[in-house]
């Protein structure tokens, strides 16, 4: 599969990376090499194969319904670049 | 003893030592701060920790006193940027962590300090440990101790993501230092600088607080100068970690104790797929002395089979930067970290100003691929067929274990490069971990020992990977290879 | 049943296929993957882990309890119990979601197809149960909550609820109309309160729903584009929506439009929804399963305990109230509603059929009645729920029991029951301390009747002259000279004696 520039600006898009269009178009044949170079996975066989699920087998363990945590909002906004009456401010959202 | 001397000492020694009474554990600990401030030319440490260092010291310098001495009681580490450590500054070598102090500590540096080892400082790596030459660390290259014997002084790689690991491990500025391996970091960087380094079965360490590249990769493990150090620092960083969903609910078992050469009724696989075009003489040689050093071990040499051994590095290619795509979305300038607010912007214009500004090229790279290969109509084609064929790549090993109890193989396809000799062509660089991939996406336990050096004078490593759990059968066939090698090349001193 | 709700177009009529997405979150003490708690109300970002807050490194480990809740829930709307599932992550970004993804199930949820069976509507009249499917259940992470309204140029974020188990269930586009919608809530509403999973409080957003609307031409049968309204958060705007919504789609195609397949926000002032511009370009959510949790693998003895540990539902006590306890369709109804209700109701039964030293079959017609009628309007004129019942059920049964042993009529009974209302005395109590016993005595009354009959001879001479209507004034007229304790019974008989005599 190959990707022009816009297919690059809508993958930056959806991954909240600016990209301006120079930097996009810069990246199609960077893209393009490395799609390029994965897809040669498409003529691995494969029939009858479940995806990999856990790379060691192992049981997903469940915890007990008990509160340990919490209570550390100090913990919570000390790196905050903004932080206002305890919670965290970000630029206005306008739903 | 002189300063000079105390850093000659791997972690054993140090304990020993320490526990002798030969030297004290604050000596020591004077001895390798010294080191790191003098070694500042190699950009191996982003921050250093002396204070934490000589603390930890001067109360194993008490334990001793008291009789409590600990396991690591005495032995000053570095610590791979990528562990958060409480009051520390984090980065993980990015500029979009720059001035992230964590308000806790991993697990892993938590059982290592309480083991009583200390903190010299944080390692430099590859930003978010995406990287196999350290070149995309936000605060520079870390040169490696090591240099080509043509005279030239070509600054050379470390090797990477655990670069800054290998660099002041290789260079004697700690005896030794946390690691983690999503691809081949820990193994790689190891083999480039002349050290051992082991990456554990996938579970084994925790990593919680460790910050996630690749989830369902990313083991830590030790780096150190020789097998029985790994030994060591392993058996302090490994364990059950209730906070960790994929952590292993498994004793620890005690890797020094049971060390052992001999490899008598041991059956060592050599899988002819590891054998790659434009693959250098000297590493194929070097292969054939790995051979030699095992059977001379005891052990049979028996041919293998790694089929989709060629599948793998396009595999890790689709898998890594998927999961990474999405762990590095809580990188937004929310919480913590940089945030670029531009003038007037809003919420999904700071995310993606403060994103572009702080990830730097190969990160950035890495999302988008990681983003592409999920989005819609493309998920099954790329990621569902990556977990198909590493499906694909463990079934081979499971078959090759059936005829083997470990496999040997070179760590890396070359010795190290110079720096920006690969940065140009992503691909290339992404070649290096060749070897190392296949048993990442397995979630077996690896390790790299240093075998011996390459016509420029460089280290070269061999690598050997073992069954689920089966740690002791990787450290046991290193430690053969190690007493065999002869290995005692060590970079000189330039810096 | 029939589908009757059709909304007239310009063109002709039109049918509307609705499909609910019910947000429930499971009531547990913790979190789904930290173990902050998840209580309603505390200071801002108090209860939030690192884990919540994403920081770096923090990972996620499930809370038994949650995945328990889902699995009863399920067992419950008799859905089949996936023994093998695992979450996702779901990617997008937004300020409320700290990871940039939420866990949740796509590929493989927890509990696969069940069915909820609605009342009939009442306009429709008696028939069949509706079944309404539940394609699936799924658990996943709630997302914090953002609040606009505090600084002129700022939102802040909020994290207390990041976190909190929710279960999403999942129904098929079975419902016709508004008021099925409606049923269905009510009903799903009824079964998580009953088995414990989820409070059902709507108000504090513990239930709310996604309203997939689509709209097709009477007798078609292709889905029409559908759009999806957001967490709605009351039965009344749920029905509101969709009857909004469909009118607005009719609308846009009978002028030529398309409907375009969207997420749209009721607004509850205006009664219409809108378009949700924030989310346009968050359709691709890249779900792929979160590599920091392995497959969740349930066991057998993990499948029968949470089975055991289901109590009866509401349609298997509504059958039992009518079949064993005799009680009219209406009162069974009624009184399983609400798990809180039958739970009072049950109480009262038992007591009542201690106190009269019955079986509770004998007791349960009188209890029905005066828990219907009586108890509610009494709640009802005080505003109460009946979990805050004045009277408790052990109080209602000593009542019943004053009424069944002729000690109370019913008219003292009521007056009783005030009394116990606004005093919480007991009964007995009631009846010793204000005299208010209802008296068989019957010289007492003979006495009554004696100076009635002497005081309207002419009454009692048009009596037994044949209007024997005049009955009921002599009645009145005995009771209000006892001051309305005498046994109604024994003052019929008694009067018809001395009339007739
Ligand atoms: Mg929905
Ligand atoms: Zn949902």
């Amino acid at each position: 599969m190959s990707v022009d520039a816009a297919t690059v600006r809508k993958v930056a898009s959806l991954a909240r990376i600016a990209v301006t269009d120079a930097e996009a178009e810069a990246l199609v044949p960077e893209f393009n090499n490395i799609l390029g170079w994965i897809d040669q996975l498409a003529a691995v066989d494969t029939d009858g194969i479940e995806p990999l699920a856990a790379v060691i087998p192992n049981h997903l363990r469940l915890r007990d319904d008990v509160v340990t945590d919490g209570n550390v909002r100090d913990k919570v906004l000390a790196n905050a670049p903004e932080a206002q009456h305890g919670f965290f401010a970000v630029p206005k959202v306008i739903e | 003893m002189t300063d000079k001397s105390l850093t000659d000492l791997g972690i054993a020694a140090i304990r020993d030592g320490v526990k002798a009474g030969a030297f004290t554990a604050r000596e020591v600990a004077e001895a390798h701060v010294a080191a790191v401030a003098d070694a500042r030319a190699l950009n191996a440490f982003l921050v250093e920790t002396p204070d934490r260092a000589l603390a930890a010291a001067d109360a194993a310098d008490a334990d001793r006193a008291a009789g409590t001495l600990k396991p690591l009681s005495g032995v000053p580490l570095g610590i791979k940027d990528l562990f958060c450590t409480e009051g520390v500054e984090t980065t993980a070598a990015s500029g979009i962590l720059k001035g992230f102090t964590p308000t806790y500590e991993s697990t892993i540096t938590a059982k290592l300090f309480a083991a009583g080892a200390g903190m010299l400082g944080k390692l430099n790596l590859d930003q978010f440990a995406m990287g196999s030459s350290n070149e995309t660390s936000a605060f520079g290259n870390v040169i490696s101790p090591w240099r080509r014997g043509d005279g030239g002084n070509a600054p050379m790689a470390p090797g990477g993501s655990s670069g800054g690991s290998s660099a002041a491990v290789a260079a004697r500025l700690c005896p030794g230092a946390t690691g983690t391996d999503t691809g081949g970091s820990i193994r790689q960087p190891a083999a480039f600088t002349g050290i051992a380094g082991i990456k554990p079965t996938y579970g084994r360490c925790s990593r919680w607080g460790v910050i996630a590249f690749a989830s369902s990769l990313d083991q830590a493990g030790p780096m150190a100068r020789d097998v029985r150090d790994c030994a060591i620092m392993l058996e302090a960083m490994a364990g059950f970690d209730a906070k960790d969903a994929t952590s292993l609910d498994l004793p620890v078992p005690h890797w020094e104790a049971n060390l052992s050469g001999d490899l008598k009724g041991k059956r060592v696989g050599v899988p002819a797929e590891y054998r790659v075009d434009g693959m250098p003489a000297e590493i194929e040689a070097l292969w054939r002395r790995g051979e030699e050093y095992l059977r001379d071990a005891g052990a049979e040499i028996v041919p293998v089979s790694l089929p989709h051994t060629a599948h793998a590095l396009p595999t890790y290619y689709i898998i890594a930067p998927a999961e990474a795509s999405s762990n590095l979305a809580r990188y937004d300038g929310v919480r913590y970290g940089l945030r670029d607010l531009p003038d007037g912007a809003n919420l999904q214009e700071m995310y993606a100003a403060t994103r572009a500004a702080g990830f730097g090229a190969e990160v950035r790279r890495r999302i988008m691929i990681g983003t592409y290969v999920l989005s819609a109509g493309f998920y099954d084609a790329y990621y569902t067929k990556a977990q198909k064929v590493r499906a694909l790549i463990a079934r081979d090993f499971e078959r090759a274990f059936g005829a083997c109890d470990v496999i040997l193989t070179p760590t890396a396809p070359s010795a190290a490069f110079a720096l920006g000799e690969k940065m140009a062509d992503p691909l290339a660089m992404y070649l290096n971990d060749v070897f190392t991939v296949p048993s990442s996406l397995a979630g077996l336990p690896a390790m790299s020992v240093p075998a011996g050096l390459d016509g420029q004078g460089l280290p070269l490593g061999l690598q050997i990977i073992g069954r689920p759990f089966d740690e002791q059968g990787v450290l046991n066939a290193g430690l053969a290879i190690e007493q065999r090698a002869g290995f005692v090349a060590r970079p000189e001193k330039w810096w | 049943m029939v589908s009757v709700y059709q909304l007239e177009g310009a063109t002709g009529a039109w049918e509307v296929v609705i499909g609910l997405e019910v947000h429930a979150q499971v009531t547990s003490e913790a979190k789904l993957f930290s173990g902050a708690s998840t209580k309603f109300g505390a200071e801002p970002n108090a209860n939030v882990s690192l884990v919540d807050a994403a920081m770096p490194g923090m990972l996620p480990v499930p809370n038994r309890e949650c995945i328990r809740q889902a699995v009863r829930t399920g067992m419950a709307i008799e859905a089949e119990i996936n023994r093998w599932s695992r979450f996702d992550r779901k990617n997008y970004f937004y300020a409320d979601l700290p990871q940039g993804y939420q866990i949740s199930q796509l590929y493989h949820p927890l509990v696969g197809e069940g069915v909820v069976a609605i009342e009939p509507l009442e306009r429709d009249g008696p028939g069949e149960a509706k079944k309404v499917r539940v394609e699936r259940i799924h658990v996943e992470q709630d997302a914090g909550k953002l609040m606009h309204d505090q600084h002129p140029t700022r939102s802040y974020v909020d994290l207390n609820r990041s976190g909190v188990a929710l279960m999403e269930i999942v129904s098929r586009p079975d419902m016709r109309s508004p008021a099925e919608a409606g049923a269905y809530i009510r009903k799903l509403r009824a079964i998580l309160r009953y088995v414990g999973s989820c409070d059902g409080n709507m108000e504090e957003g513990s239930m709310r729903a996604d309203v997939n609307v689509s709209v097709r031409r009477v007798g078609t049968e292709e889905l029409g584009t559908r759009t999806e309204t957001k967490n709605v958060n009351s039965v009344r705007f749920v029905m509101a929506a969709i009857e909004h919504e469909a009118r607005r789609q009719i609308a846009v195609i009978e002028d030529g439009g398309k409907v375009v397949q969207e997420t749209r926000l009721f607004d509850p002032d205006k009664g219409v929804t809108r378009s949700m511009r924030s989310k346009e370009d968050a359709h691709d959510y890249r779900y792929f399963p979160d590599p920091d949790l392995l497959p969740l693998e349930l066991d057998e003895a993990f499948i029968a305990e949470c089975r055991e540990s289901l109590p009866e539902l509401p349609d298997a006590k509504r059958d039992r109230y009518v079949d064993a306890l005799g009680l009219t369709p209406y009162a069974a109804d009624v009184l399983t509603a609400d798990v809180e209700t039958a739970r009072w109701f049950e109480a009262l039964l038992v007591d009542a059929a201690a106190a009269q030293n019955a079986p509770q079959e004998a007791v349960a017609k009188a209890a029905a009645n005066w828990v219907t009628s009586d108890l509610f309007g009494a709640l009802n004129r005080l505003g109460r729920e009946i979990g805050d019942s004045p009277v408790s059920p052990r109080q209602g049964a000593a009542l019943l029991a004053l009424v069944a042993d002729g000690t109370l009529s019913g008219s003292l009974a009521k007056q009783v029951f005030e009394v116990m209302l606004e005093t919480g005395e007991d009964p007995a109590a009631i009846v010793e301390a204000r005299g208010l016993k209802q008296t068989s005595d019957t010289g007492a009354i003979e006495a009554e009747i004696a100076k009635i009959m002497a005081a309207n001879a002419d009454k009692v001479a048009e009596y037994r002259s044949g209007k024997d209507k005049l009955f009921g004034f002599f009645v009145g007229q005995t009771m209000r000279a006892m001051g309305g304790k005498a046994n109604p019974a024994v003052v019929n008989e008694v009067l018809k004696k001395a009339l007739d005599g």
